[in-house]
């Protein structure tokens, strides 16, 4: 019996999304009981030890020269092999780019269902419960788990990484697998398009949003300048990335990315239900826009009506002066 | 080379959810339905492909009740040569259940490349294409916003954190299609005409037992409205104080 966490490396490098899937996975277990395992695919030891910290027991070690890079089939193999040698009850991943795309191979692999994007977990009479959010947002469903192991990968950036316990170390063992890489796979060639070091807009602890109010792409660079005064990432309504303004990377909502940072800043933006589904578990909302009848206002904490281009230069100076930045 | 593009019936994203008397799923009255848009993009594709190569039909397929047909016919009149109904009563079968029916369907007709949205803007799983792909034994490919299909390998940018990977893979594969990966076309007229007389096979789904089981569906509780920190340039310094004071966020 035991939690099995997939732990995410890239680069070599430990994601920190994984020590959020951690914490939750220490506190399931002090109902559904077992200690709690780690699994990582990497071509070396990226430091795993240092996992114990954040509540693992032990790490799985995968390794393999392919996992330099992340490979769905391999990697599946891997965590699935996980699973079965150490008898996991539940095996939990981080709702990450590479969480979606290894925890339904991992879950059709054991022959299990799959909650994705899990806000929260509960454990009942020993049964296992996920809440994940439909309709981005617009709905609640709750899922229990028919068969074990519980498979289930959990929303970015909702649950708290554990305060670290100074000194402790997790055993770092070697998992074996069976898989041939020789087989047809998909091969990771490359990286292009990087978005300049802020956070991506799911991970991160504060998004600034503009919308159709903003006029033009060309006065984006108000949304650009708050973002960076408060270390955030840039988001965008679907009408100004349908309109060509914005990379589709950007958008919030619906048909986009669903966000719940600590603080979500909606510019120019009167609130469409698609993009409300996709940020309205967001922390703290700040709407600034012209018309006090926006909906936006509706679900904003804090709203400040006004024209933003008399608006945003003040805030970004304020928030400049805030954070000793002049 | 056989293209096998999947598609979802969903409720319109205008759409506010109602939850139907069963507590566990929605309300269907008054419910627009549509083609999913991550699956437009994955038709749009397909047909792209088609046209590039100058070969091969492009199969639709989808899983549900009788009106999952209307559906299908869109894909046709978009383009797609015939159409497989996978036949369930079945409200809202789970991604492992649909990834099984599905599964058979790429096995039988072994397609060069299978196509999907990356997720249903419905139950959001983003689940079944990868699903598909270990059940059928093939290499799969999530999330790709640019597509280079030739000579039988794709050349594929994939959505990451902070980037895109590039991925390169010998098909046959699955693919799952993100926002920004084409526009889909309208469909023409002719496009509508012509869809009627295209064949849609019917079959029974072969969706096994479910993988969750289904306790509830809730609407949110509403977000209650905050205050207005006041107007214009003058509302700035009580606007920064609050998030710093009292929401502690900046």
């Amino acid at each position: 019996m035991s939690i099995l966490v997939f732990i995410e490396q890239r680069g070599g490098e430990l994601r920190s999304v994984s020590r959020e899937v951690l914490g939750e996975a220490t506190r399931l277990a002090g109902s559904l009981g077992g200690p709690v395992i780690g699994v990582c695919c990497a071509a070396s030891d990226p430091g795993l030890a240092v996992l114990g910290e954040a509540g693992a027991e032990k790490v799985l070690l995968a390794s393999h020269e392919a996992f330099a890079s992340y490979d769905g089939a391999g990697y599946a193999a891997a965590v699935a092999a996980a699973a079965r040698s150490t008898g996991a009850t539940a095996v939990l991943f981080s709702a990450s780019a590479i969480g979606k795309d290894l925890a339904p191979r991992v879950a059709a692999r054991l022959g299990v269902g799959l909650a994705s994007d899990c806000t929260a977990m509960s454990a009942e009479g020993g049964k296992l419960v996920a809440t994940r959010p439909v309709y981005a947002g617009k709905a609640i469903q709750k899922v229990a788990f028919p068969a074990v192991p519980a498979v289930a990968s959990l929303r970015p950036k909702v649950f708290s990484a554990p305060a670290p316990k100074a000194g402790a170390t997790a055993a770092v063992e070697p998992q074996t697998f069976e898989w041939d890489a020789s087989g047809p796979r998909a091969v990771v060639t490359g990286l292009t398009g990087a978005t300049g070091g802020r956070p991506d807009l799911t991970e991160s602890e504060i998004v600034v949003s503009g919308g159709r109010g903003m006029k033009g792409p060309e006065h984006f660079h108000l949304i650009e300048e708050l973002a960076d005064a408060l270390g955030a990432t840039v988001g965008a309504s679907r009408a100004v990335v349908d309109a060509g303004w914005r990379p589709h990377g950007e958008q919030v909502g619906q048909t986009g990315k669903v966000v719940s940072p600590k603080l979500y800043v909606a510019v120019g933006i009167s609130g469409a239900i698609q993009h409300l589904a996709g940020m309205s578990s967001s922390r703290c909302i700040v709407a600034i826009n012209k018309d006090p009848e926006a909906p936006i206002f509706k679900v904003a904490d804090y709203g400040l009506v006004g024209d933003l281009f008399e608006v945003m230069p003040a805030l970004i100076a304020e928030v400049r002066k805030l954070r000793g930045q002049v | 080379m056989l293209q096998l593009v999947c598609i979802k019936q969903v409720a319109d994203t205008e759409t506010r959810v109602k939850v139907a008397a069963d507590g566990r799923t929605l309300d269907p009255a008054g419910v627009t339905w549509i083609l999913n848009p991550y699956d437009e993009f994955a038709v749009e594709e397909a047909l792209r492909l088609k046209e590039q190569l100058a070969a091969g039909d492009v199969v639709v397929a989808s899983i549900g009740g009788a009106g999952v047909q209307t559906t299908l016919r869109n894909a046709l009149a978009m383009g797609a040569d015939r159409a497989f109904h996978l036949k369930t009563d079945e409200a809202a079968p789970d991604s492992l259940q649909v990834a099984r029916a599905l599964s058979a369907l790429v096995r039988e007709l072994a397609p060069g490349v299978v196509w999907m949205g990356k997720q249903a803007v419905d139950d959001d799983a983003s689940a079944v294409g990868p699903m598909v792909a270990e059940l059928a034994g093939l290499p799969c490919v999530t999330m790709v916003a640019k597509a280079t299909i030739e000579g039988g390998k794709a050349t594929l940018e994939r959505e990451i954190e902070g980037g895109r990977e590039i991925v390169e893979v010998t098909l046959p594969a699955v693919i799952t299609a993100e926002k920004g990966l084409n526009e889909p076309r309208y469909a023409s007229l002719k496009g509508i005409m012509t869809a009627k007389k295209k064949p849609i096979e019917e079959r029974a789904a072969e969706l096994g037992a479910p993988g969750l089981e289904k306790v509830s569906l809730e609407l949110p509780p509403p977000r209650t409205a905050g205050r207005i920190v006041g107007e214009g340039v003058a509302a700035v310094p009580a606007l920064v104080q609050a998030l710093r004071d009292e929401a502690k966020v900046i």
